[in-house]
């Protein structure tokens, strides 16, 4: 599968991540060549097979709805890049 | 201004999906407190503010409270459910994705009853019923430069109820949501406060010509706070979308914000066109097999549902379908009617003193109707008094009430004896009260033996003032009619 500058642009958008205009030629076709050996897989017939969602075989692992203890304020706040003496502060994101 | 002409050319065509906030006392993922109003920052934990190394943990409370609400809608229950992550940034999303279910909701179609104001009902059909969690809180002060964030909702339970694109007036999405909120409450799973944000409306609008078979592209609106802004936002649309097609121009799907000032609405993260969820399964959560018994157990807790009691007050008490919405519009006034109706056999008076007095009661004191001080069985016996004629309605309702609501022991009986209010029913002690207003007033007697039939009311005003008010109407009437005619 072809990626094309495009779509690695887009994709980056997407994760929030930085990259830089000169090297994406080689992550196109380092992308590409990724999803070229991952293809590979679709040689299995699975047209019988219900997709994976979960690695464990358990289910129903559920807690009663009861409160426990809470992180303290102040160590919530703690790894904020900015904060005050109650929020925690962001770029303004509404104009 | 468009006409009405041109508006008559189209049809607007609604869906609306609706997030409710669950009422457990923990979180769906953590067991943080999801307490309103309390000091921000304070009721998170680890998992609520994603940090790394953290695993939810599915909080029981939740899949009941979703499954009542889908049995309530007559929905298909899912009985293998999984959830799955949709993927975004934004600041009040701590994790960079929201756990929600995707493929499977927990609930799959079903339909919303509405009344309409002319009595009409319909079916508004469900789409699905999706288990998720709130975001945290962005709060964006003017003239503050950051944007702040509180996380105590971050994690809060939600269903998301999506409608089909049934709804056709601004009037029956007013219902539909009107309707939700009485579902929500009756079934305790939701306070129903649009004001407060437990209960959110998001409006899908789109138009299109009477008749023609496709919808036309539609836009998401946003941001309204009560069930008449939901309305207004949607006429609104409707008359932005109408003007859009006749200029010849072309609607743009898009999320619009609506403003209550100005009752308009406005585009809104054009920057976030891109938006591509990559939803996949959450391979943190098991799945929940819900079994038979589950199933069953949840449906032995179901409460009678708003509609049931409708029905039923029509059916088997007789009343109007005015009075029926009415008594059911809360749960609680609901079942006191009930407990009411195990008292007295006389429904329409019963639903005569809930819908009157008892609910002017408790408006003006501000009080629900589990406060009132009177017990439904005492109500009971009032209403019995004035049927068996022992005391008139007027005194009933202007004098024993009144006292009643003081929530004394006294039953209504010792209250009409004490303020000597029983009426006057037996002929033997009203018959010298009507002979002596008849001689007192001999020449008014010849008048009316002559034609004037009109003195009647003459006659019946003599004999209450002189009975002190006590002359049972009826007998009064009927002895004065014999004496008279003789």
């Amino acid at each position: 599968m072809k990626i094309d500058k495009e779509s690695i642009k887009k994709i980056a958008h997407l994760a929030r991540l930085e990259f830089d205009e000169n090297s994406a030629e080689k992550m196109s076709k380092d992308m590409s060549k990724i999803l070229d050996w991952v293809e590979q897989l679709n040689e299995v017939d699975t047209s019988n097979v219900e997709p994976l969602t979960t690695m464990s075989s358990e289910v129903n692992d559920m807690r009663e709805d009861k409160v426990g203890t809470h992180m303290s304020h102040d160590e919530a706040l703690k790894n904020a890049p900015k904060r005050d003496s109650d929020y925690f502060r962001v770029p303004k994101v509404l104009e | 201004m468009l006409s009405e002409e041109v508006k008559n050319k189209y049809q607007l065509v609604v869906g609306l999906e609706v997030h409710a906030q669950l009422l457990t006392k923990s979180k769906i993922f953590a067991s943080d407190s999801t307490e309103f109003g309390n000091r921000p920052n304070t009721q998170v934990s680890v998992i609520t503010l994603g940090h790394p190394g953290t695993l939810p943990k599915i909080n029981k409370k939740v899949l009941e409270y979703a499954i009542k609400m889908g049995l309530a809608c007559n929905s298909e229950i899912t009985r293998y459910n999984i959830f799955s992550r949709k993927n975004y940034f934004y600041p009040d999303l701590p994790k960079g994705y929201q756990i929600t279910q995707d493929k499977g909701p927990i609930c799959v179609g079903g339909v919303v009853p509405i009344i309409l104001s002319d009595g009409t009902e319909k079916e508004i059909r469900l789409n699905r019923i999706h288990m998720e969690e709130d975001a945290g809180k962005s709060i964006h002060l003017a003239g503050e430069p950051d944007t702040l964030v509180d996380f105590n909702r971050a994690g809060t339970p939600l269903v998301e109820i999506v409608s089909e694109p049934d709804i056709r007036t601004s009037e029956e999405a007013y219902a539909f949501l009107a309707e939700i909120k009485k579902l929500v409450k009756y079934l305790e799973i939701c306070d129903g406060n649009m004001e407060e944000g437990s209960l959110r409306c998001d409006a899908n609008v789109s138009i299109m010509l009477k008749g023609a078979k496709e919808y036309g592209k539609k836009v998401e609106v946003k941001n309204m706070n009560s069930f008449r802004n939901v309305a207004r936002a949607i006429d609104h649309e409707f008359e932005r979308q109408v003007e859009l097609v006749e200029r010849g121009e072309e609607i743009i799907s898009e999320t619009r914000t609506f403003d209550a000032n100005t009752c308009t609405t406005a585009s809104m993260r054009t920057k976030e066109d891109l938006n591509d969820y990559r939803y996949f399964p959450e391979p943190d959560l098991s799945p929940v097999v819900i079994s038979e018994e589950w199933l069953n157990s949840v449906k032995s807790k179901m409460p009678a549902l708003p509609k049931e009691l409708y029905h039923k007050f029509m059916d088997q008490y007789g009343l109007p379908s005015y009075d029926a919405g009415v008594l059911t519009e809360q749960k609680e006034m609901a079942l006191w009617f009930e407990e009411i109706c195990q008292h007295t056999q006389n429904f329409k008076a019963a639903s005569n003193w809930m819908m009157g007095p008892v609910k002017s009661f408790l408006n003006e004191s501000n009080l629900n109707i589990s406060e009132f001080p009177i017990q439904a069985g005492t109500l009971a016996e009032l209403v019995f008094l004035v049927d068996e004629g022992k005391v008139s309605h007027t005194m009933a309702s202007q004098k024993i009430y009144p006292e009643l609501l003081k929530g004394n022991s006294e039953s209504p009986l010792q209250v009409a004896h004490r303020l000597n209010l029983i009426q006057e029913s037996d002929e033997e002690s009203l018959k010298p009260i009507v002979e002596n207003v008849l001689a007192e007033n001999s020449s008014k007697v010849a008048e009316y033996k002559s034609g004037k039939k009109g003195l009647m009311g003459m006659f019946m005003g003599e004999v209450m003032k002189q009975s002190k008010g006590k002359a049972d109407p009826k007998v009064a009437s009927k002895l004065l009619s014999e004496l008279l005619e003789n």
